[in-house]
């Protein structure tokens, strides 16, 4: 790759361009732990298994280690709840020097007994941190004591930071939400029905998708984790499909379940015209059941009435403009690059922080020659991308955020502080009309990077 | 519903935090390490931590936030974190090209007991720094203290790193340590030493690091920040003005018993007398030894409004949240302005705290209640029990305003969903105009929204 971009020479691995050299390129190198040094934009085991669990409403949350890793996942999220509210509440151990060197068994337990005592919740879920895993806390017989004292499930998860990537706290999220399925009764749940695993309910996008199928006359039996609730889960093992969402998070999980109790899964995403409406056919074709593809096409028919004419409008202001995306997974990489497409502006810089090998191929082959590809980046990084496409806009999380001001690039937020739907039909309006108005914004006029580009076009039109 | 918090007190907790006024040391080292020029934070740990603190100062100051991870794997907690940190010296380097790396510990590589110094040293023998190239450390444990004893640690690490060798001939100038404080708060806190016309060294200093404007470009390294050959000249400075008793004692206290350079401990300058306090100290410095007119105007300014607002302030029973500085510095304003501060918490750890409040209180609200190593729900228990007229606090405190339908004020570290913070100082007599600004709002339009027709009134 001869660029003139510098970048750390053992990064070069972890970065390519669609297009180039086919397929005789080597493989992107992925799934690899961020190099030491590096400003990565990537988190933890624990932050893995935080996010994907918490938004379960009605459970308890307890995070057993110092105060740190509590406050900061402290209702980050925006996820949503139609009902209970306990899981927006901060609890924590709050280790202290003495608990390292004595232990924190005690404390937790006793934690665990008031909290279960005072909020009733359905179950809880015991987070382990970094500490616990050096200090050698027996999280599993904690739990186990106290679920037999309290009667409700009690659950370890073993999330201890040090352990991988965040990939492998989704695992570990999944294997403690496996602990739970199959413990409840599923005779009244009925043969058309599916659960929703990694849709995490951000601006209520669960409750906007959940109501597709329902129209469609499909049950929702359990959303994992959006607006979840402990016993959907229990007898989430009765529905007849499972439509994985945010295929990073909860593969792993339909994986288990299909070994478990034969249920097939598909993964779809939620996230463009296209793909939600595919994610709907290919429900609807799963059941064979004609009258629920009638449906299907009536939800699409109607939904599409509904949005194209707003649609139609933004494109105008945006076909052309281009964008850089960086997400955590790749499913989502692949649905925004789509979804781009339908608002015809071009995706030229896409990178991802979990995406393994054949992602990175998959993305290779979507995007147009040239678009950089990139796994677990940096802000120099993104920047010199940035400047080097001459985006205008960018898509990420919180830590990208003030970078493109900065750069004087848009900028639209498909991670935890997305303040409205992005997902579903109206999702897609949500997300041309915050993407319009971030690119159209007439803030840029006054960055010096757009007022030089108003100056090169009026000397090519002189 | 967010309202979980019942007003009965039976459980006495011991083991359990629930909806924590603090967060952990590293954070606070990571924001002191921002406020040195040219300086890459690292943290010794799990890259999660880089992660959550980066973000958390993201969401707080909305600018792009830079630091290094060690990105510690199993075989790192094993082994101990030695090549990794190597390696990352190695990497920062020649990559991001600082000028000097502040490395601060985590609770793993702590409990691990990795020797910083020795691996540093290693590094250097190795060719890892480049000559010329510094690296400092300190160490951050998260089970002791709070996120404002990291900051602490991290400005007197630095000073024993840099500020070693001291030339022996006493320069004209003051050192001061603003505390965990915002960029608008070290800019007002240099401006007021300026119109004193006493020289300054400011260590940590964030102004023009994280409130840099928009132009174009992004910068890794931003204008600001104190300049390390700056550091090098504080062991020769005249004395140290320490603002805060937690986050800038200690860096004081070091320079004053390592260097014999005079140490000033005063508290955050907010309100009138505090800020009295700041300039007093400045003038003993200052080339004329006197105020000049425009600080005494401001000072006017100050007084003249709360003269004109005070009867809405007076016996206005006041929750008070947040860092212990900060807490103590509001306490005695809330006293100036003639309100009561009746529920004063804060979230770290630290006997002083409690003695200085109860210092300030017991005179005037006997019955107050004072806490060290509190948490908000404890807080809330309170103010279910017996209401107050207004809370300040730092974002989380949200959650309780809006069940206890309280005017809110937010007000010291994190703010996660206003702006203003950044830009304008809570510090000095033009800051306490800005709090009364704040607190007056929040009680009147509380009082606009909720009161009776008949008492809506169109002037206040």
């Amino acid at each position: 790759m001869a660029r003139q971009l510098d970048i750390l020479p053992d990064r070069a691995a972890q970065i390519g361009r669609a297009g180039e050299g086919g397929s005789t390129q080597p493989a992107l190198k992925a799934g690899r732990h961020s190099l030491a040094g590096s400003v990565s934009q990537r988190a933890c085991v624990f932050c893995g298994s935080r996010v994907v669990l918490y938004p379960i409403a009605d459970a308890l949350h307890i995070v057993h280690g110092p105060i740190g890793c509590a406050a900061y996942t402290w209702d980050i999220r925006g996820a949503q709840s139609s009902g209970s509210q306990l899981f927006r509440n901060s609890f924590s151990t709050d280790l202290q020097e003495m608990d390292i060197i004595y232990g924190g068994e005690k404390k937790l337990e006793r934690a665990l007994r008031d909290l279960i005592e005072r909020h009733q919740p359905k179950a809880a879920f015991v987070y382990a941190t970094c500490i616990v895993g050096l200090i050698g806390d027996d999280l599993e017989a904690v739990c186990k004591t106290v679920s037999a004292a309290c009667g409700i499930p009690v659950l370890p998860v073993a999330s201890e930071g040090f352990k991988g990537t965040k990939k492998d706290g989704y695992r570990a999220a999944c294997e403690s939400v496996l602990k739970l399925i199959g413990t409840g009764d599923t005779s009244k749940v009925t043969k058309r029905s599916i659960n929703l695993l990694g849709d995490f309910n951000i601006a209520g996008e669960t409750w906007v998708v959940r109501s597709y199928f329902e129209r469609m006359g499909v049950e929702v039996v359990a959303t994992i984790t959006g607006d979840g609730r402990v016993d959907d889960i229990r007898r989430c093992h009765g529905a007849g499909l499972n439509l994985v969402q945010c295929a990073g998070s909860m593969t792993h999980l339909a994986k288990r379940m299909q070994d478990d109790y034969g249920i097939a899964f598909k993964k779809i995403s939620f996230f463009g015209i296209e793909d939600m409406a595919a994610a709907l056919y290919e429900t609807a074709a799963h059941f064979e059941d004609p009258a629920i593809m009638d449906r299907a096409r009536e939800v699409v028919r109607d939904e599409l009435a509904a949005i194209m004419p707003k649609i139609r409008e933004y494109r105008r202001d945006l076909a052309g403009k281009r964008a850089a995306v960086y997400v955590g997974g790749a499913f989502k990489a692949f649905s925004l690059v789509r979804a781009l497409r339908s608002l015809d502006m071009d995706t030229v810089v896409v990178g991802t922080q979990t995406g393994d090998a054949a992602d990175y191929e998959q993305l290779r082959e979507m995007c147009d020659p040239g678009t950089i590809i990139v796994d677990d980046s940096n802000p120099i990084e993104l920047a010199k991308f940035c400047l080097e496409k001459d985006v205008d806009l960018f898509i990420g999380g919180v830590k990208e955020r003030p970078i493109a001001y900065k750069l004087g690039i848009g900028f639209c937020d498909h991670n935890h502080e997305r303040k409205e739907a992005l997902a579903g039909f109206v999702g897609m309006v949500n997300f041309a009309r915050e993407v319009h108005a971030s690119v159209m914004s007439p803030v840029w006029n006054f960055v010096p990077r757009r007022a030089s580009r108003a100056a090169a076009l009026k000397e090519v039109a002189s | 519903m967010l309202n979980g918090t019942t007003a009965d007190q039976s459980v006495e907790r011991t083991n359990l935090r629930i909806n924590a006024v603090k967060t952990c040391q590293p954070i606070g080292a990571m924001y002191a390490a921002l406020g040195i020029h040219g300086c890459m934070p690292h943290s010794h740990g799990s890259q999660g931590c880089c992660s959550y603190h980066r973000s958390h100062l993201t969401r707080h100051f909305k600018e792009p936030v830079i630091a290094t991870t060690s990105s510690f794997t199993e075989g790192a907690s094993v082994f101990g974190g030695l090549a990794n940190l190597t390696q990352a010296l190695k990497n920062i380097f020649s990559i991001y090209n600082p000028e000097i790396v502040a490395v601060h510990t985590t609770c793993l590589s702590e409990v691990i007991g990795d020797d910083i110094p020795t691996i540093v040293k290693r590094a250097r023998e190795e060719g890892a720094i480049p000559e010329g190239k510094l690296v400092i450390h300190t160490n951050t444990p998260s089970f002791v203290g709070s996120h404002v004893t990291g900051f602490a640690n991290m400005v007197t690490s630095t000073l024993k790193y840099l500020a070693a060798e001291p030339t022996g001939e006493t320069k004209d100038q003051l050192n001061i340590v603003p505390g965990f404080v915002e960029p608008a708060d070290m800019r007002e806190t240099k401006r007021i030493a300026d119109l004193m016309g006493v020289k300054t060294v400011m260590l940590p200093d964030t102004s023009g690091v994280l409130d840099g404007p928009l132009d174009g470009t992004y910068k890794m390294y931003p204008k600001g920040g104190t300049q390390v050959a700056d550091i090098r000249t504080m062991a020769d400075s005249m004395a140290t003005i320490a603002l805060g008793h937690f986050a800038s004692n200690p860096a004081a206290d070091w320079l004053e018993a390592k260097q014999q350079v005079p140490a000033a401990h005063l508290e955050l300058p907010i309100g009138v007398g505090a800020t009295d306090a700041y300039v007093e100290a400045l003038r003993a410095y200052a080339p004329e030894g006197k105020v000049p007119e425009a600080l005494e105007t401001e000072r006017g300014r100050l007084v003249d409004l709360i003269s004109d607002m005070q009867q809405y302030f007076h016996n206005k029973r006041v929750a008070v949240a947040g860092d212990p500085d900060h807490v103590i510095a509001m306490v005695k304003f809330l006293i100036e302005l003639g309100a009561k501060p009746v529920y004063v918490i804060t979230g770290s750890p630290g006997n002083h705290y409690e003695r200085r409040v109860h210092e300030l209180l017991d005179p005037i609200v006997p019955d107050a209640k004072i806490k060290q190593s509190a948490d908000y729900y404890e807080l809330h228990q309170w103010m279910k029990q017996a209401p107050v007229d207004l809370l300040i606090g730092n974002t989380y405190g949200k959650y309780l305003a809006r069940v206890e339908n309280t005017p809110f004020v937010r007000f010291g570290f994190p703010i996660l969903d206003r702006v203003g913070h950044r830009f304008f100082p809570s510090v000095g007599y033009n800051g306490g105009i800005r709090l009364v600004e704040l607190m007056l709002n929040a009680l009147l339009d509380h009082k606009d929204r909720t009161c009776a027709e008949e008492w809506f009134e169109l002037v206040q």
